[in-house]
């Protein structure tokens, strides 16, 4: 495992108990090490960029204007902390971009030159091609390169001919080797990554500058960074109110003139930034860089902060029921026999007829048999003059022949019409009750299959069916929750199988999804989610093959799987590195989880004033009128102490909550009510007192600091 | 009858009387703002103004007309004042300055209604019944039709159509004001409310002395003017007048009427947009704001001491009628400041400071509980999308408010909307509060003084136009810039409120699930009222702390 960034894929399909999303913890080293990217921040043209605190910093050197002139404890304090309050600002965003840039030196590291061997003229199956030595940045659409054992594939594209093991660890930080073949959905190969095996002809599919890789620096870095929809909508909502209280305080003046109280420059400014909503102002772009950063910790690569934002949004998931709700496979759950046989016997015949087939389903029925009739395992050359007859796609059927001492027994097993055809041919009379226990599994949603056995003692022939083995699907645990969870988050989730709707149905049941498309073929896929979003619905999906990227590309979040296709990772707006598809729940929850962040660190911050009212306008002005002392609730000690421990208050709430903003506040999936609710209680109460609270506190310090008691 | 015992039974009688009406008055006026159907009558009007009634608008042009329909209007209303002397049934009145002329037609336009005139003394007979009447019934529905605009853009899905601007207004004042005018008018004189074109009355009264009483076409007017939360009085003492407002039930009567269609709109809201439990929160907020404001003042006005005349017996009876009592004068001024009405029974200069500084904290909520007949819809829906728009955050998606996402464009004119009437209000006290010459027109000093300027502001920015008295503002500086300001506090958030509602309109809308943010409960009404309240309470509190604040702390 490298020490990159990309990190452990965590462990996925959760049990009953569901996963939080969280981030990485904070490093206090990560503070220190940021610290001169904040200060460099601090350059009007970058924080121009942000209404809030650009007002911040303009306040701040007015203050120092002031200070300047007539220089006081009271005035250097209040100028210090507004620095400090933009350098904390500077300092939320540069810890989030530290984090990004951490990783992208490591991706860089794997981008270093490499040669590629360029093939002239290459056509499939062509020998006489000529092969060339160019720089791998040389490299353009449509050139064929040839990678061996122990080279760096030179750049994006897909395997046009042979088979080999790649080393994806450079991009997905699995350090197991890959299998990259020509044709079908493994053919995607990432530039950067290692063949470790055979040798494979590459067509290159992406321009030099924009390979995987490329993106993934920028993406990670933060540079391609764009504001998102809603990030605009909730500055353009602060710079407003940032206007009204810049005009609430400038208009004071005037009033506190009349009233004969005029206020010096220092206390106006600290009234704004104590009003402004700075702590929102100052921990938005770190919010939106931490939550890309969550999705890239989970291996997941989003190509636009959108569609982080749109995961939030969803109302449908399309999930494949292949990986995302059942385990790949399907495994023997039951052996039922025909009346007149024990179950034993077909347990016996049903292990016997699998010992040689080594598919999973196989495997599985020799271990049901084994550990639920304590029928040992044999190996295949424990059976003297045992036949094994694989399984073809014409006779739809495998099993054994065996040789004993004259008697020669064959056992089948297979789809039921195969193998009944099988045992009719050869004189039996299947009886009634198999037809019943084929349906009878059929409509739960299991596969039956079928076992009949031919004793040959001369030319006497018995054909008889011994049974039915019930082989099922196996729901992967607490999936069932899950999706109870998202029902609640208000989430319909549509299962997508191939199977047909009687099997499609009974999983769905079992499963808890809302709905099934069975007999998927893409393009009943891209007319569901045309359908869906007709009804003004968000819809995601997660896709591999080629065939899947016109739906990706219409999804409003389509995860490629990196095992897919480069048409697929071209198509979505996001890529899965470790290729798993239940993902997309946890992507929807951190989309979710960034819109939360944002507006619970919204409410406290707006909330938070009230408390700095409190403590303010009773320092500027009680002098004149003695009856607004009763406004200092606080009971702060004096003016001065009281206006600047609501500023070092409003400074320090900053530093605290980074790691909020860079985590994201908890989230359990439930209504959009009691979620409500919940962080009501929390961010809006908890930001009504905590000032007065944290106010109190600081003031019962900095009353003994001279000069400002 | 005990003062308590009758305060009480009135509270209930109005809120019975409001409760009656919602349903009805609430659904007939969807009807009318929706029903395919054109009267005979509006058929004329449109083929007189060459308007096509059955083609919708696009938002820009319905701001367009009513833009126009407001310029024309101060244009005709400014030059009917300044030529009055040249009408009949004009008492022989003087023309109107050129600065007052221009105050009092932004005024009516505006269905502020703030006056720095005396009515009786100030205004002929036809200036009163054909212009400014006028205004009082097309003010009030132009403010509808507005609302109206912005619900289109809620319940229609990708069109740029929110509507037709001379239609919704036209259906409003044939339909809706016009009828109930009529009826009201005629209870109002059966209960003792003028109604002649007598001219002067000259009286000797009890003392000896002579007081000359102008008659006129009273009750007429005074419906309207409740009805239409206009509140511009005939005379110059408004509702405290015998003449307007002659007795305990006509006092009554008139509340119900400025407060019954504002509170009435939101069923038309929930019966437009198919679900009345949005309307019934809306209705919830503003009636939690009301019953709220109404306990405070009157607990004020009861229980506490006028900075002005101090705790002596009877001081709290300073500016109030006789015949209606603390109860009716403080059920009155808060209605007048929770709407945009600004009829007045009393002198809110005369309040407690608690009873005093909310009403002005009632306007400074931007008259939205119940507010104008249609801007206080429109002034709560908005909130109600930054409510939303916070709220929906903190469920995890982007906010939506009835199926419309709230997204940069609708949050930008949503902003600009509750950045403009905060400005409007402070800046003009800043510039009234810094000039001395301007200053000076305070008739009291100190923070009542500061009071009286501010309530000014407030009133006019909110179009309530309301006065707390003691402010000599019939001077060329607030004529002005109170008539700019009155014009700007209108239709500038106008402006916001239909480009929002074309954005809306041309939204595909989303469909309502579990992770939707539910805007119909107890849980919303709380928020919004929360966010209301914090927000305009953060907004002005640094300049109520230096008026109504400093007089109440002693």
């Amino acid at each position: 495992m490298p020490t990159t960034a990309v990190s452990t894929p965590a462990p996925q399909g959760a049990g009953r108990q569901p996963q939080r999303v969280s981030g990485g913890l904070l490093d206090p080293k990560q503070l220190l090490r940021s610290l001169p990217d904040a200060f460099r921040k601090l350059d009007p043209r970058l924080m121009v960029r942000n209404p809030v605190m650009f007002v911040v910093e303009v306040g701040a050197v007015l203050t120092t204007l002031s200070a300047v002139r007539t220089p006081s404890v009271f005035a250097w304090v209040i100028t210090a902390w507004l620095w400090l309050t933009s350098v904390f600002a500077n300092l939320a965003e540069a810890v989030a971009e530290g984090r990004g840039k951490a990783q992208a030196e490591t991706l860089r590291r794997t981008r270093t030159t490499v040669t590629a061997r360029r093939l002239v003229g290459w056509r499939p199956g062509a020998t006489d091609t000529v092969e060339e030595e160019v720089p791998g940045v040389d490299l353009r659409l449509g050139d064929q390169v040839v990678v061996e054992a122990g080279q760096v594939i030179p750049g994006d594209g897909d395997v046009v001919e042979g088979i080999a093991s790649v080393d994806e660890s450079a991009i997905t930080g699995e350090s197991a080797p890959v299998i990259r073949e020509s044709g079908g959905d493994r053919s995607a190969v990432t530039g950067g990554t290692k063949v470790l095996s055979d040798r494979i002809v590459v067509k290159i599919t992406s321009k030099p500058g924009e390979t995987f890789i490329d993106r993934m620096i920028a993406l990670v870095e933060g540079a391609s960074r764009q504001k998102t929809p809603n990030e605009i909508a909730l500055n353009i909502l602060l710079a407003s109110l940032t206007i009204i209280f810049l005009i609430a305080v400038v208009t004071l003046q005037p009033f506190a003139a009349f009233a004969g109280a005029e206020q010096p420059i220092v206390i106006l400014v600290a009234l704004v930034v104590a009003l402004i909503p700075t702590t929102i102002g100052a921990l938005l772009s770190a919010i939106g860089i931490a939550g890309m950063d969550r999705l890239v910790q989970r291996n997941v690569l989003a190509m636009s902060g959108h569609a982080v934002e749109a995961a939030g949004d969803v109302n449908t998931l399309l999930l494949d029921k292949t990986g995302t709700i059942t385990l790949g496979n399907r495994q023997a759950a039951e052996f039922l026999p025909v009346h007149g046989v024990s179950v034993e016997e077909l347990a016996d015949a049903a292990q016997l007829s699998s010992i040689a087939d080594e598919t999973p389903e196989g495997r599985s029925i020799v271990v049901l048999a084994k550990q639920r009739y304590a029928l040992r395992g044999r190996g295949t050359g424990e059976l003297d003059r045992a036949e094994f007859v694989p399984f073809t796609a014409q006779s739809r059927m495998s099993g054994v022949d065996l040789d004993d001492s004259g008697e020669i027994r064959s056992l089948r097993k297979g789809a039921a019409t195969a193998v009944m055809r099988w045992v009719r041919e050869n004189g039996g009379h299947p009886t009634a009750d198999v037809g019943q226990l084929v349906d009878g599994i059929s409509a739960s949603g299991g596969t039956p299959l079928v076992v009949g056995q031919v004793s040959r003692h001369g030319a006497v022939r018995t054909a008889r069916v011994l049974g039915v083995i019930h082989l099922k699907d196996i729901l992967k645990e607490g999936m069932r929750e899950r999706f109870d969870e998202l029902r609640r988050m208000g989430i319909r989730t549509v299962m997508i199988t191939g199977d047909n709707p009687l099997t499609a149905y009974a999983i769905a049941q079992e499963a808890g999804v809302d709905d099934f498309l069975a007999e998927a073929t893409p393009e009943d896929k891209m007319a569901l989610i045309r359908r869906e979003q007709e009804g003004g619905k968000l819809v995601a999906m997660t896709g591999d093959g080629t065939n899947d990227a016109p739906a990706l590309a219409q999804a409003d979040v389509g995860v490629a799987m990196n095992t897919g296709t480069s048409a697929a990772k071209e198509a979505g707006n996001m890529v899965d590195l470790d290729s798993n598809p239940t993902k997309l729940i946890e992507i929807v929850e951190i989309g979710k989880q960034l819109l939360i962040t944002r507006g619970a660190l919204t409410t406290f911050s707006i909330a938070n004033d009230v408390a700095k009212y409190f403590a303010i306008i009773p320092a500027m002005f009680a002098g004149v009128y003695p009856g607004l002392d009763r406004l200092n609730i606080m009971r702060l000690h004096s003016p001065t102490s009281a206006i600047a421990s609501a500023i070092v208050f409003n400074a320090l709430i900053i530093i605290a909550l980074i790691p909020l903003a860079l985590r994201g506040v908890r989230y359990r999936p439930s209504s959009a009510a009691e979620l409500l609710g919940r962080n009501i209680w929390m961010y809006g109460l908890g930001g009504l007192v905590l000032p007065f609270i944290g106010i109190k506190l600081l003031d019962l310090g900095i009353q003994f600091i001279p000069g400002l008691r | 009858m005990d003062d308590t015992l009758a305060g009480w039974l009135q509270v209930i009688a109005l809120v019975v009387a409001l409760a009656l009406s919602f349903r009805p008055l609430g659904d007939y006026m969807a009807r009318a703002l929706t029903g395919e159907r054109h009267w005979r009558a509006e058929r004329l009007i449109y083929r007189a103004g060459g308007v096509n009634g059955d083609v919708d608008q696009r938002w820009s042009v319905y701001l367009r007309s009513a833009l126009a329909f407001a310029a024309v209007s101060v244009l005709f209303l400014y030059g009917f004042l300044r030529l009055q002397s040249h009408f009949p049934l004009s008492l022989g009145m003087k023309p109107v300055s050129a600065d007052l002329s221009f105050n009092t037609a932004a005024s009516f336009v505006t269905n502020t209604n703030w006056q720095a005139y005396s009515g009786e003394s100030a205004m002929g007979y036809l200036v009163q019944m054909a212009g400014l009447a006028v205004q009082n019934f097309v003010s009030a529905a132009v403010g509808i039709a507005v609302v109206a605009a912005l619900i289109r853009g809620f319940t229609r899905k990708q069109t740029d159509r929110v509507g037709n601007f001379w239609v919704d207004v036209t259906r409003i004042v044939l339909r809706v004001l016009l009828p109930m005018s009529v009826v009201f008018a005629i209870v109002l004189v059966a209960a003792g409310v003028m109604q002649n074109f007598h001219g002067a009355y000259d009286i000797a009264t009890i003392a000896g002395g002579h007081q000359t009483l102008t008659g006129g076409p009273v009750a007429s007017q005074e419906a309207i003017k409740e009805l239409g939360t206009n509140g511009g009085g005939f005379y110059n003492a408004n509702s405290a007048h015998p003449f307007e407002n002659p007795s305990a039930l006509t006092n009554l009567i008139e509340i119900y009427l400025l407060l019954v269609i504002s509170f009435s709109l939101p069923r038309t809201f929930g019966a437009m947009v198919g679900d009345h439990r949005q309307g019934y929160a809306i209705v919830a907020v503003m009636a939690v704001i009301w019953t709220a404001s109404v306990a405070i003042v009157t607990a004020n006005e009861l229980h506490s001491v006028s900075s002005t005349v101090g705790h002596t017996a009877g001081a709290m009876a300073e500016g109030k009628e006789t015949r209606f009592g603390i109860w009716a004068s403080a059920l009155f001024a808060v209605s007048t400041t929770l709407t945009s009405c600004g009829a007045v029974n009393s002198a809110h200069d005369s309040y407690t400071p608690g009873g005093g500084g909310m009403t002005i904290f009632d306007m400074m909520l931007g008259e939205i509980a119940p507010g104008g007949t249609g801007s206080g819809l429109y002034g709560i829906l908005i909130l109600a999308v930054v409510a939303v728009f916070v709220a929906g955050l903190m469920v995890g998606r982007t906010p939506e408010y009835l199926g419309k996402k709230l997204r940069g464009r609708e949050m930008k004119f949503a902003s600009l909307y509750i950045l403009t009437t905060p400005a409007l209000v402070l800046v003009g006290a800043g510039l009234a509060m810094a000039f001395p010459g301007e200053r000076a027109a305070m008739l009291n000093s100190g923070a009542h003084g500061f009071s009286e300027v501010l309530y000014a502001l407030t009133s006019v920015a909110n179009n309530n136009g309301s006065a707390f008295a003691g402010l000599s503002a019939n001077t060329v500086w607030y004529n002005t810039v109170l008539g700019v300001i009155m014009i700007l506090g209108r239709f500038l958030p106008m402006v916001f409120v239909l480009a929002l509602a074309g954005s809306l309109a041309g939204q595909r809308p989303v469909p309502v699930t579990a992770g939707t943010l539910p805007t119909h409960r107890p849980q919303f009404v709380g928020l919004l009222t929360g966010v209301i309240l914090i927000v305009v309470g953060l907004t002005y509190f640094p300049a109520l702390a230096l008026g109504p604040l400093a007089e109440g702390l002693h």
